[in-house]
């Protein structure tokens, strides 16, 4: 038996950390991705535009970068942004970048650039026909978004979604430098206390692997109930 | 008869693509009962003028009055528009489209998209719905065929779905975007036999056609298009029996 000197629970603490952070960045990746495929679609000139310089800023600049940007560079903005507060209407407060949160935003940042792409070819994927049998049937704008664009442009995603996931799982492994108690900072801690850097690390990469084997036969599952009604074929 | 509205009148309408005018003031009356066909050859643009009835295309001028009730425009940056889109998708919702190439929701069964707008476009209670639809897929032959999803059957049974779709609406008038020119020789003749029992029970419908006997044996209206205008109009005896125009003695030639 492997001895952990007495580091599971904590270890225990830390992935249950990094499952969060990596679910809640991927709602919020998902959120955006769907905004910037829709700016990004959109006839409107400055949306199109916005969308397009995030999606070329993100997806140019190294994560680490990002996240140490976002981290320290935003408690500087905020204590700027506090400062001014004082100085001009003598408010008092202090705000302190939360590490949980500032990896979440950042996470969820850097993906809503991939998931954009994503969503964006997916949505263009679905035979135009079928939007237009439901605007001819009276849907609106949302109405049609709803039950059938979304539904057969998920067909399309998929296999692009579960693959930024996997990304996104992988990269959580990186708030451990802002800070965040996630499953690598404390198997960082416990190697160094103990030692035995193969131990700990061994076991942080089998948990990894075994929440992105969980997640595989879920995206499969979903592919599945999304390809309801279509053959192999096409 | 005289108070109840027209179902759908069209006048005048307009369409260009860039600098292509297709649709050079095109004017209908779709009275209750009528079945119009609009034939002509292919560019002569009387799908264009078809989809301009429910404003899947924008016409550039020209009313349309759906039941009384005329569609409200308005000029914005990309060119006129309709000026409040819950009328546009109210009066769609009078105006069921059978499309070439049927458009059955993909991801549906058969079942799931004859209920599908009566449920969430008209509010309709799903049970009732549902009851609806069995009965109007008994009508088109697939009543065996409900839990299938479109990818899974034929295109002829693909169409009658779409009709069965349509008709679940009860709409004012049916729009029929060239219904059988997807499908192979031996499965059209169903689809056709469908349309013309719909012709007999009296809905009033719009044709975009190059089926001539259907034309001649089921139409109160034949209007020949060439260029985005009409050449000639009339009851099909006297358009297709005894045209007038060279052109529409050309188009009805045989081939070969």
């Amino acid at each position: 038996m492997i001895d952990l000197h007495g580091y599971g629970p904590r270890l225990l603490e830390g992935a249950l950390v990094t499952i969060e952070l990596a679910l809640l960045s991927l709602v919020l990746a998902i959120v955006l991705g769907l905004v910037t495929a829709s700016a990004k679609m959109s006839r409107s000139w400055l949306a199109h535009r916005i969308g397009t310089l995030y999606t070329t800023i993100i997806r140019g600049v190294p994560d680490l970068v990002l996240m140490m940007l976002m981290f320290f560079g935003g408690q500087i903005g905020i204590n700027q942004f506090t400062d001014w507060l004082y100085t001009q209407f003598a408010i008092d407060i202090f705000i302190n970048v939360n590490e949980f949160a500032a990896g979440v935003i950042t996470i969820g940042l850097i993906f809503g650039a991939y998931m954009g792409e994503t969503f964006r070819g997916a949505f263009l994927a679905v035979d135009s026909g079928q939007i237009e049998a439901g605007r001819a049937y009276g849907m609106n704008h949302w109405l049609v978004f709803r039950r059938i664009r979304f539904p057969q442009m998920m067909r399309h995603a998929i296999p692009g979604l579960s693959n930024n996931w996997m990304v996104l799982l992988k990269t959580t492994a990186l708030v451990s430098v802002i800070g965040l108690s996630d499953m690598v900072r404390i198997a960082t801690e416990a190697s160094k206390a103990t030692r035995e850097p193969f131990t700990f690390m061994i076991i942080v990469a089998a948990i990894y692997l075994l929440i992105a084997s969980v997640s595989e036969w879920g995206f499969a599952r979903l592919q599945k109930r999304y390809n309801v009604g279509y053959t192999e074929a096409d | 008869m005289a108070d109840t509205p027209i179902p759908l009148e069209v006048r005048n309408i307009t369409k260009r693509f860039g600098d292509t005018e297709v649709l050079k003031g095109l004017s209908l009356e779709a009275r209750k009962g009528d079945v119009i066909t609009l034939i002509g050859a292919s560019g002569s643009g009387k799908s264009t003028f078809l989809r301009c009835m429910n404003l899947l295309e924008q016409p550039n001028e020209g009313e349309l009055i759906v039941h009384g009730e005329p569609i409200i425009f308005k000029q914005t940056r990309h060119g006129r528009e309709p000026a409040d889109w819950k009328q546009v998708v109210r009066i769609r919702a009078k105006l069921s489209m059978v499309f070439q190439s049927f458009n059955l929701w993909a991801h549906m069964t058969l079942l799931e998209n004859v209920i599908e707008a009566p449920v969430h476009v008209l509010g309709k209670p799903k049970k009732e719905a549902i009851e609806h639809a069995r009965a109007l897929l008994e009508r088109v032959g697939l009543a065996a065929h409900a839990d299938y999803y479109p990818a899974q059957m034929s295109g002829g049974q693909q169409q009658r779905g779409a009709i069965a779709r349509a008709l679940a609406m009860d709409p004012e008038v049916m729009l029929f975007d060239e219904p059988t020119s997807a499908l192979d020789p031996e499965l059209v003749g169903d689809v056709l036999k469908v349309m013309r029992d719909l012709a007999e029970e009296g809905r009033t419908m719009i044709v975009v056609t190059h089926e001539m006997a259907f034309a001649r044996d089921v139409s109160t209206q034949v209007i020949y298009l060439h260029q985005g205008h009409v050449e000639e109009a009339g009851p099909p005896d006297q358009v297709l029996g005894n045209p007038r125009s060279e052109r529409l003695k050309q188009f009805l030639a045989p081939k070969h």
